[in-house]
C-alpha cells in the first residue's frame, strides 16, 4: 500500500514526511525525522515518556497516528527551550535535581508546560494528579513536584 | 597464628571443620594452606569468595597482608543492583 | 612533595547542590539512550519468543523467513556454541555461562513464556515481524510450575535435569528444582531459644517485582568483516556486557568495543545481557548494523524481575526487650536458571541488630518463570520485610515503643554480624535517632490511620575502577569513567576531582569512556559506582598533583620538600616562596610540553572498604475500609550517607527507593494465569506508583563517616527500598489491627481480610 504524504508544523517548522498507515506519531519523530527526545517507554499511552503537544493539547504521542496530523501543530520537547535559554521549567528541573537517569524528563516537561498554560498557580495535589499520567521510577516523584511548583512561581511572575 | 572462620556453606567442603588456625600472612598464602588441609576448598576460593580482615571486608584479593593476631572470614561474594 | 591531604580534601564542591553536567542535554531531548542510537544500512532485530511457559523445542525451521524478501539474518540456537559450567561473578551473584547461553537463547527447552527461540534482522520491522511468523518451530508441551513452594515439591515437574541441589550432604540422587542450600550460624539457636520469655513465629509471602525502568532494553550492534565489533547498549556496565557477549561468541575481548548509552534506569536489571549477543550475532550474519529494541511487553516476560519468596521467621526475646534469638528460612525464585538472591537475603535478615543466636537457611529454587535480575539491594527487602514485621509484633507484645526496641538490639561498631565479622562504624541508632526526632513522629493520627517503622541493612561493594583525568591545553579538565550514569555520577565525580585539584567544577567535563578508553570497570550496581569511582578519580589527582609538584622542582630548581601543592595551586615553599609565584593548573598546562608533555592521571584501582549503609524509614498510611485502597500520607526515611557527595542526588535515591518499596508493598506483583502465562505485561496492569499515589518523601542524610573512604563516602543506592515494605507491613497493622503477612496489601487482599475480620462496619 502507498505511503501517506503529510504535511504538518512540528516546533514551529514545516515539515512534511511519508509514513505507513501504522506507524505513529512518535514513530515519526524519533525515526524519520530524527526529533529523538520523545521516548517510547511502553507504546500503550501508560508511562508518558512519549508526551507531545497537538494543537495545544497534551497526547501520547504513542497512541496518534502519523497520519493524523497533517495541518496540524506539533510541539515536543526539542522546541521548548527558546534559543540558549531555557524554559523555567527546565531551569527548575536542572536546579531541583528532578531527574536521575533522565529517561522520563522529556514527558514530563512537556505535561507540565501544558499543566502550567492552563493553571498557572496549581497546587501540590492538582501538580500530582496532572502528572499521573507520567511514570519515574527514580525520583519518587518528590523534586519533580517540587520542580514544576517552583517553576510556576517564577513564571506567574513573568 | 590468624583465626581463620568459613561462613556458610563452605564448611561442607572441609567436613564440618569451619574454624583454623593459620600461619598465613596473605590471603595467597591463606588459600593455599586451606587448599593443602582441605583439597576440595580449591575451585571455591577461586570463584565466589570475600574475605574479611580484621572486620573490614575484600570482595576480591590475594594479596592482602594477613596479621598475626588477626580474625579472618571467608564469605560468599556480595554485590547488588542499583 | 610535602603531605598536604592530612587535613582532609578541602570541600569547596562536595556537599553542595551542583548542577549536573549531564543535565541541559536531558532536560532538552538531547541526551542519547538506548533507542536513539542508528547506523547507516542498519536492519532491525526482532526476538520469536516461546508462547509455552515450558516446552521442548523438537525443531526449528528457518527457512521461510530466511527466504523473505529483505530478510538479511536469522539466528537459533545452532547459532551459539554450548559452554561448559563455570561460574563467574556477574553483578549481583555468580551465573554460570552454561545458563546464560540458554537464557539469551533457549536451546533444549523454553524455559518461560517469553524465552527467545529465534531472531531474525531485516530492512524494516514490517518484513521483521511477518519473517518472525514464517519460522515454524515444533514444541512438545510439559508440565510448567510457577510458585516456589510448589516446585520445590519432590513430583514437581522438572525444569533441568542435570541440577542437583548443591550445599547438601550426601550430594542427593535425584535433581530437582532446588538449586542451592545455603546457612548461616552464629551461636547456638536452641539456647537463644530458651532464653527467650517472648517467640514469635510468622510466614510470610513476597511476590516477583520488575525493577520497572522506563526505558526499555536496547542495543545496536555492527560486526565488520574482520571480527571487529562495535556495540552501543543500555547498561549497567559496558565492560561486563563485554565480557558477556565475547564469551558467547567466542570473540577476543579486544576486537569487541561497547559504548554505554546514556540508561533509562536499571536497579540491577540492567546487569545482564539479553539483547546485545543477538545483535552481534545477527549483525555478524548479515554484514550490516542491527538495531535491536525490546517492547514494554518483553521487558516484562523475558527480563528482571526480582525473586518472589516464601519466608519463615522466629524471633525471641526476653521480656525486658533483648533479642536472644533470630531464626529463618527463606525460599527465593530463581526464575527458569539458578541464582536467585537468596545468598545476600540470607546475610541482611538480622544484619541490623545484634544477635547472640542466629540461623538462616536459605534454598534457590527454579521454575518457569524470566530468570531473576538484580533490583537494588537484591535478596534483602524480602528477608528484612518479614524480621521487621516480628521485630514489631514483639515490641506490641512487650508494650515496648518500636523505635525503642530497635534501637536497644542496634547492631553498632565492634558488633558481630550473623554473617562472620565485626561491623566497623555504622549509623542504625543515628538513623534511629534522627527518626525519633522528626515531628512525623509525633503527628496525630485519625481512626483508619496508621504509623509504622522499619529498618534496613545492606553490605555495599567496592571493587575494579579505571577513571582518568586529562588536563587540557587552557587548564581545563577532562574527567573519563568507566561505569554508566545512572543518577549523578559524572556531577559526582567532577565534584570530587574539582575539590582534589582546585579548579572551579565547571572547568571539569566528565564523560563515561568506551571499553577501550579506560581499563576494567566493574558495573554501576551494589552502591559502588560513586564510592569507588571517587577513590579512583582521588588517586588520579594524586598522580597530577605530584607531576605537577615535581615539573615546578625542575622548573624552580628545588628540592621536592621545598614545594607544595595546595589550593589549586604549586607553591614554593620558605625562603623560595618570595622567589617563585605560585603556578595554577593553568600555568602548567601552558607550558605541558616544554616540560614533559601532557600531563594526566590514571586511577586504576580494586576499591575496598564499603561501608554498610543503614536506614530507618517512617510511614503513616490511610486505610480505606469501603474498597480496601491504601493512601500514603507522610513518609520519612533517614539514612547513613557516609558523607554526601551531592545531597540532592543522595536525597533522590533515597526518595526514589522508598516509592519503589512502597510499589512493592502495596500494589506491583508478577500475576500468572494457570496457563503459566503472565496475565499484567504492561504498566496498565503492572501498577508502579505514579505521582497521585504517593505524597513527599521527607529525606534526612545522617552521616557517619566511613572511615575507609577519603570523603567518608558510602554507598546509598540500595538500602533505601529495604525498609518500606516492614514499614508499611507495621502502620497497616497500627490502622487495622491485621498483621498483613503477604505482599502486595492490594485493595482486594486488604477488603478480604477487613471482610474476615468483620470489621468494615466499625
Amino acid at each position: 500500500m502507498a505511503k501517506h504524504h503529510v504535511e504538518t508544523t512540528v516546533n514551529g517548522d514545516e515539515v512534511e514526511f511519508l509514513c505507513e498507515t501504522e506507524e505513529t506519531l512518535l514513530d515519526v519523530l524519533r525515526d524519520t525525522l530524527h526529533l529523538t527526545g520523545s521516548k517510547e517507554g511502553c507504546a500503550s499511552g501508560d508511562c508518558g515518556a512519549c508526551s507531545v503537544m497537538l494543537d495545544g493539547r497534551l497526547v501520547c504521542s504513542c497512541l496518534v497516528l502519523g497520519c493524523e496530523v497533517g495541518g496540524r501543530r506539533v510541539e515536543t520537547i526539542e522546541g521548548m527551550a527558546t534559543g540558549e535559554k531555557l524554559h523555567p521549567l527546565q531551569q527548575r528541573f536542572l536546579e531541583h535535581a528532578a531527574l536521575q537517569c533522565g529517561i522520563c524528563t522529556p514527558g514530563f516537561l512537556v505535561a507540565s508546560k501544558a499543566l502550567l498554560e492552563r493553571t498557572p498557580d496549581p497546587s501540590e495535589h492538582e501538580i500530582r494528579y496532572w502528572l499521573a499520567g507520567n511514570l519515574c521510577r527514580c525520583t519518587g516523584y518528590d523534586k519533580i513536584v517540587s520542580a514544576v511548583m517552583d517553576a510556576a512561581a517564577t513564571m506567574r511572575k513573568g | 597464628m590468624a583465626h581463620v572462620v568459613l561462613v556458610g556453606n563452605l564448611a561442607q567442603v572441609t567436613g564440618g571443620v569451619a574454624e583454623f588456625e593459620l600461619s598465613a600472612t596473605s590471603v595467597k598464602q591463606l588459600y593455599q594452606q586451606l587448599t593443602e588441609l582441605h583439597p576440595a576448598i580449591g575451585p571455591h576460593l577461586e570463584t565466589g569468595v570475600a574475605v574479611a580482615i580484621d572486620g573490614q571486608i575484600f570482595q576480591d584479593t590475594l594479596l592482602e597482608p594477613i596479621g598475626p593476631d588477626s580474625e579472618v572470614f571467608l564469605l560468599p561474594q556480595i554485590a547488588g543492583g542499583d | 612533595m610535602a603531605e598536604t591531604m592530612t587535613n582532609g580534601p578541602s570541600q569547596t564542591y562536595v556537599g553542595t547542590r551542583t548542577i549536573r553536567p549531564d543535565g541541559v542535554d536531558k532536560v532538552t531531548g538531547r541526551a542519547r539512550f538506548g533507542a536513539d542510537f542508528n547506523l547507516p544500512g542498519q536492519l532491525i532485530g526482532r526476538v520469536l519468543r516461546s508462547p509455552h511457559p515450558h516446552a521442548r523445542i523438537v525443531s526449528i525451521d528457518t527457512s521461510k523467513a530466511e527466504a523473505l524478501p529483505g530478510v538479511k539474518a536469522v539466528i537459533t540456537r545452532d547459532d551459539f556454541a554450548d559452554q561448559s559450567s563455570e561460574f563467574i561473578p556477574a553483578g549481583e551473584m555468580m551465573m554460570n555461562y552454561k545458563d546464560v547461553v540458554r537464557n539469551v537463547m533457549a536451546r533444549e527447552k523454553a524455559l518461560y513464556e517469553g524465552h527467545a527461540v529465534a531472531a531474525v534482522a531485516a530492512t524494516s520491522v514490517a518484513i521483521a515481524r511477518r519473517a518472525l511468523k514464517l519460522i515454524d518451530v515444533k514444541y512438545e508441551v510439559l508440565p510448567h510450575v510457577i510458585d516456589v513452594v510448589e516446585a520445590m515439591r519432590p513430583d514437581a515437574p522438572l525444569l533441568h535435569d542435570d541440577l542437583f541441589t548443591a550445599g547438601v550432604e550426601p550430594k542427593p540422587e535425584q535433581p530437582s528444582n532446588i538449586a542451592k542450600r545455603v546457612e548461616i550460624v552464629l551461636g547456638d539457636i536452641e539456647a537463644g531459644f530458651r532464653k527467650a520469655d517472648v517467640i514469635v513465629e510468622r510466614e510470610f509471602k513476597t511476590a516477583p517485582v520488575h525493577q520497572g525502568y522506563i526505558e526499555p532494553h536496547a542495543a545496536l550492534a555492527s560486526v565488520s568483516e574482520d571480527g571487529a565489533t562495535e556495540l552501543w547498549c543500555s547498561t549497567q556496565g559496558h565492560f561486563i556486557v563485554r565480557a558477556h557477549c565475547a564469551r558467547l561468541l567466542g570473540l577476543d575481548i579486544g576486537k569487541v568495543r561497547v559504548t554505554a548509552t546514556e540508561i533509562g534506569g536499571g536497579f540491577g536489571g540492567k546487569t545482564v545481557v539479553y539483547l546485545e549477543p543477538l545483535a552481534i550475532a545477527l549483525s555478524r550474519k548479515a554484514k550490516r548494523p542491527v538495531k535491536m529494541v525490546m517492547s514494554r511487553e518483553e521487558v516484562f516476560k523475558a527480563s528482571g524481575p526480582t525473586s518472589g519468596a516464601t519466608v519463615r521467621v522466629k524471633m525471641g526475646a526476653t521480656k525486658d526487650g533483648k533479642f536472644v534469638a533470630g531464626f529463618a528460612e527463606l525460599k527465593y525464585q530463581a526464575g527458569a536458571f539458578q541464582g536467585s538472591p537468596v545468598q545476600p537475603g540470607v546475610m541482611c535478615a538480622y544484619a541490623p541488630y545484634d544477635i547472640e543466636n542466629v540461623k538462616v537457611i536459605g534454598y534457590d529454587v527454579v521454575s518457569n518463570r524470566p530468570k531473576v535480575a538484580a533490583y537494588r539491594a537484591p535478596g534483602a527487602p524480602i528477608s528484612e520485610f518479614a524480621v521487621e514485621s516480628v521485630v514489631d509484633e514483639i515490641a506490641k507484645k512487650l508494650d515496648i515503643d518500636p523505635i525503642d526496641l530497635r534501637m536497644q538490639n542496634a547492631a553498632r561498631e565492634g558488633t558481630k554480624a550473623a554473617y562472620g565479622p565485626k561491623l566497623g562504624p555504622i549509623g542504625m541508632e543515628e538513623t534511629l535517632n534522627a527518626i525519633k526526632k522528626t515531628e512525623h513522629w509525633n503527628a496525630p493520627l485519625r481512626k483508619w490511620q496508621g504509623r509504622g517503622v522499619a529498618s534496613g541493612f545492606w553490605f555495599n561493594i567496592g571493587g575494579e575502577t579505571s577513571a582518568s583525568l586529562t588536563v587540557n591545553e587552557d587548564g581545563t579538565v577532562s574527567l573519563m569513567a568507566g561505569t554508566p550514569d545512572i543518577g549523578g555520577l559524572r556531577a559526582s565525580l567532577a565534584m570530587v576531582a574539582a575539590d582534589e585539584l582546585g579548579v572551579p567544577y565547571d572547568k571539569v567535563r566528565p564523560i563515561i569512556g568506551d571499553t577501550g578508553s579506560l581499563g576494567f570497570n566493574f558495573l554501576t550496581g551494589g552502591s559502588r559506582s560513586a564510592f569507588s569511582g571517587s577513590m579512583a578519580i582521588v588517586e588520579a589527582a594524586k598522580q597530577i598533583k605530584t607531576e605537577l609538584c615535581a615539573r615546578a622542582c625542575k622548573l624552580w630548581d628545588l628540592k621536592p620538600d621545598q614545594v607544595e601543592f595546595a589550593g589549586g595551586q604549586v607553591k614554593a615553599l620558605g625562603a623560595a616562596a618570595e622567589k617563585f609565584k605560585p603556578m595554577s593548573i593553568a600555568d602548567f598546562a601552558k607550558v605541558a610540553g616544554k616540560t614533559g608533555g601532557p600531563i594526566g592521571g590514571y586511577g586504576r584501582i580494586n576499591a575496598q572498604g564499603a561501608g554498610p549503609s543503614l536506614g530507618t524509614h517512617l510511614v503513616d498510611l490511610e486505610v480505606d475500609p469501603e474498597t480496601g485502597r491504601v493512601t500514603i500520607l507522610k513518609y520519612t526515611v533517614a539514612q547513613d550517607a557516609g558523607r554526601a557527595i551531592h545531597p540532592s542526588y543522595v536525597e533522590g535515591q533515597f526518595q526514589g527507593g522508598a516509592v519503589q518499596g512502597i510499589g512493592w508493598a502495596l500494589n506491583e506483583e508478577y500475576i500468572y494465569g494457570a496457563d503459566g502465562k503472565l496475565q499484567n505485561a504492561g504498566f496498565l496492569d503492572y501498577r508502579m506508583p505514579v505521582a497521585s499515589d504517593v505524597p513527599m518523601i521527607d529525606a534526612i542524610i545522617v552521616e557517619v563517616a566511613n572511615p575507609k573512604h577519603p570523603y567518608g563516602v558510602r554507598g546509598v543506592g540500595e538500602t533505601p527500598i529495604v525498609p518500606p515494605l516492614g514499614a508499611i507491613a507495621n502502620a497497616m497493622e497500627a490502622a487495622t489491627g491485621i498483621r498483613f503477612t503477604e505482599l502486595p496489601m492490594s485493595p482486594p487482599k486488604v477488603l478480604k481480610a477487613l471482610k474476615e475480620r468483620g470489621a468494615t462496619k466499625v
